[in-house]
């Protein structure tokens, strides 16, 4: 079983963004980094089948060369080797990411059997250039997995809805996209982070294209912002919650 | 013309379909509807009520059930046929998935969670990223315009239109394009009862409340108001609630008519899947939490001693 993730470099931002003066980015001085969290689930699945059936997990990324080490760390949990597509630090757009990804997976010496995706990036959330790359590679895709098993050569997956479960299948090889929930993601061991040091990463370049979907600039969001209406401190401000809950119609 | 996505459930509507409606028809041109499935054909009083002249229906042998690539397939089929300025679709996880499969086998731009549009050449359009706390103003180098209306950003609108002229067509599906569908369906962690989508109140609790233990107050509470209960990500994490209740950007969005954060530190993550929500109440013991920015009303101090005093309070107020 040969298991490729594709994953993105991205600002661990918790609180309030603030963006570049340009507003063309975020500020990232203070920032750590990271990748998007579905890809921590979608690395997560690649190790544990490869445990499982045995085999190799490559991971992919296009970014800056610093997205070295989000790669090295994820190694770190127990992949075998990772490709960089370098850039030169402008974001690209999904269909010239997908392109990339696309060439670089048709380059690749293995034949990979199952590509893992997030379900959609933290930064840019397209929602798109998986299935963007399913249609190039013309394999079948599932998305928003949360629970995923192989057997005899298919994979089946489940997707949860608002009312239950949906279930789909697919033959291999395939692509899918997994959802934060499907597995809790484990820390990298001391061990496994010196092994890290040691394994391959490929460097590539790829040629920028022009894009078809381009960022102008970002803005905040306005938020409400009017504050809280303070009600008051412990117990003691219950029955003005009653009054409200009441006027609101809450029962 | 613009052609709108209606997402359906065995012939029922996905309500967010509605506010693509009246976006599409915010763009002041005619507005015509397509449903993928012979289900669909139930759908033409309720898009002519929303200002679709034309529900055009896709049926096919292959098509079922829900069928994504299929879709796409079938969206493409029509878009030749009809040319329309640009097709919509609500920002959900099946609209985006339908639109970006249409978009892969045009090999054109597609334009995820929009709250905005102006049509022109090139198009404009605000859409959300980082969960909705950035709005990115792009351009979209594409004749047509292939864009997913961010689900909250727009109210549906009813016309009180005539139901729509329903006309049937069979797109050319490929062997490939039904591959993957729905094979089977279960009521999963659901349990029957109220889900995160359809409550109108939901009880959330954050890492305050300590342990999985804690909960069941939260859970008397939101019986008690008719309503469910959610929780942030460190909840999940730590194994004290299934991830099914999980509130935000990488959990459920959610916009109930009342939402009580208790224990909830208000992450931008937990804040993009719950700031629609129409009354906000915070229990914190931090005056200085994040979250308050975000809530009409607040109570500060220790959620263990205030969630059960509430609950004992509405069930006297209630008599
Ligand atoms: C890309 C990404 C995606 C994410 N997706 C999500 C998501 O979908 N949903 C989500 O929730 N998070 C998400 N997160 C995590 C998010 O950043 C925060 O870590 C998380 O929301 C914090 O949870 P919390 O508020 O419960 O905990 P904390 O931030 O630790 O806050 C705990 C709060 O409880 C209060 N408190 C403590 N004791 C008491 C008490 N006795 N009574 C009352 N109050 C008390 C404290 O004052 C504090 O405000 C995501 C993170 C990333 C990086
Ligand atoms: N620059 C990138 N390099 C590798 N994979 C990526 C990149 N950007 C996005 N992806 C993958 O595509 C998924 C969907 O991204 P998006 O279409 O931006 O929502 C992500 O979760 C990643 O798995």
């Amino acid at each position: 079983m040969d298991v490729l993730v594709c994953l993105k470099r991205v600002p661990l931002a918790g609180g309030t963004l603030i963006l570049t003066p340009d507003s063309r980015d975020i500020e990232t001085k203070h920032l750590g980094f990271g990748i998007s969290p579905h890809e921590e689930n979608a690395v997560e699945a690649g190790v544990q089948l490869v445990e499982q059936m045995g085999g190799t997990l490559t991971l992919l990324t296009l970014g800056v060369s610093d997205a070295e080490e989000q790669l090295r760390s994820q190694l770190a949990i127990g992949a075998t080797r990772a490709v960089l597509i370098e850039t030169d630090g402008q974001e690209w757009d999904p269909q010239g990411t997908a392109a990339a990804l696309v060439d670089a997976i048709n380059a690749d010496e293995t034949k990979f059997d199952l590509i893992i995706f997030g379900a959609e990036s933290a930064d840019s959330a397209g929602y798109q250039i998986h299935i963007r790359v399913a249609h190039a590679l013309n394999r079948p895709i599932i998305t928003n997995v949360k629970s995923m098993k192989i057997e005899n050569g298919v994979v089946s997956c489940e997707r949860v809805v608002s009312n239950g479960r949906e279930h789909y299948e697919a033959p291999l090889p395939a692509i899918v996209t997994v959802r934060d929930g499907l597995n809790i993601p484990r820390y990298p061991s001391v061990p496994g982070r010196m092994q890290a040091r040691k394994k391959i990463v490929d460097m590539k370049k790829a040629e920028p294209r022009t894009p078809k979907l381009e960022k102008v600039t970002l803005a905040l969001a306005p938020s409400k912002d009017k504050g809280a209406e303070i009600l008051g401190k412990g117990t003691e401000a219950v029955p003005a919650l009653v009054e409200v809950l009441k006027q609101i119609g809450a029962f | 013309m613009i052609l709108v996505l209606i997402d359906h459930d065995r012939g029922e509507i996905d309500p967010l379909s509605l506010r693509a409606l009246t976006a599409a028809r915010n763009l002041g041109q005619n507005v015509e509807a397509v449903a993928i499935g012979s289900e669909g054909n139930a759908l033409a009083a309720i898009v002519g009520e929303y200002g679709a002249t034309v529900l055009h229906v896709a049926t096919h042998s292959a098509i079922t059930d829900y069928t994504p690539m299929a879709s796409g397939r079938a969206l493409k089929d029509l878009v030749e046929k009809l040319k329309p300025a640009a097709v919509l679709a609500a920002g959900t996880p099946r609209g985006n998935e339908q639109l970006a499969h249409l978009s892969a086998f045009l090999d054109i731009p597609m334009a995820a969670e929009c709250s905005e549009i102006t049509l022109g050449s090139p198009h404009q359009v605000l859409r959300a990223r980082w969960a909705g706390n950035l709005i990115e103003s792009a351009l979209v180098h594409s004749d047509l315009l292939v864009a997913s209306i961010l689900s909250f950003s727009i109210e549906a609108q009813a016309t009180g239109g005539a139901p729509a002229n329903v006309v049937t067509f069979e797109p050319s599906l490929h062997p490939e394009d039904s591959i993957v569908r729905i094979l089977s369906r279960d009521s999963g962690e659901s349990k029957g009862g109220i889900t995160l989508n359809d409550a109108k109140v939901i009880v959330s609790g954050g890492r305050g409340v300590g342990g999985a233990d804690g909960f069941g107050n939260l859970e008397e509470l939101a019986t008690l108001l008719g309503g469910t209960v959610g929780c942030s990500r460190v909840v999940t994490s730590s194994g004290w609630r299934p991830h099914a209740e999980q509130v935000g950007q990488t959990g459920t969005k959610v916009a109930p008519d009342l939402y009580i954060a208790a224990g909830i530190s208000g992450a931008m993550q937990h804040i993009a899947g719950m700031k629609n929500s129409k009354t906000i109440v915070v229990i914190n013991t931090d005056p200085e939490a994040p979250i308050l920015r975000y809530a009409d009303y607040a109570i500060i101090g220790d959620l263990h001693q205030i969630i059960p005093a509430l609950t004992s309070a509405i069930r006297q107020a209630k008599g």
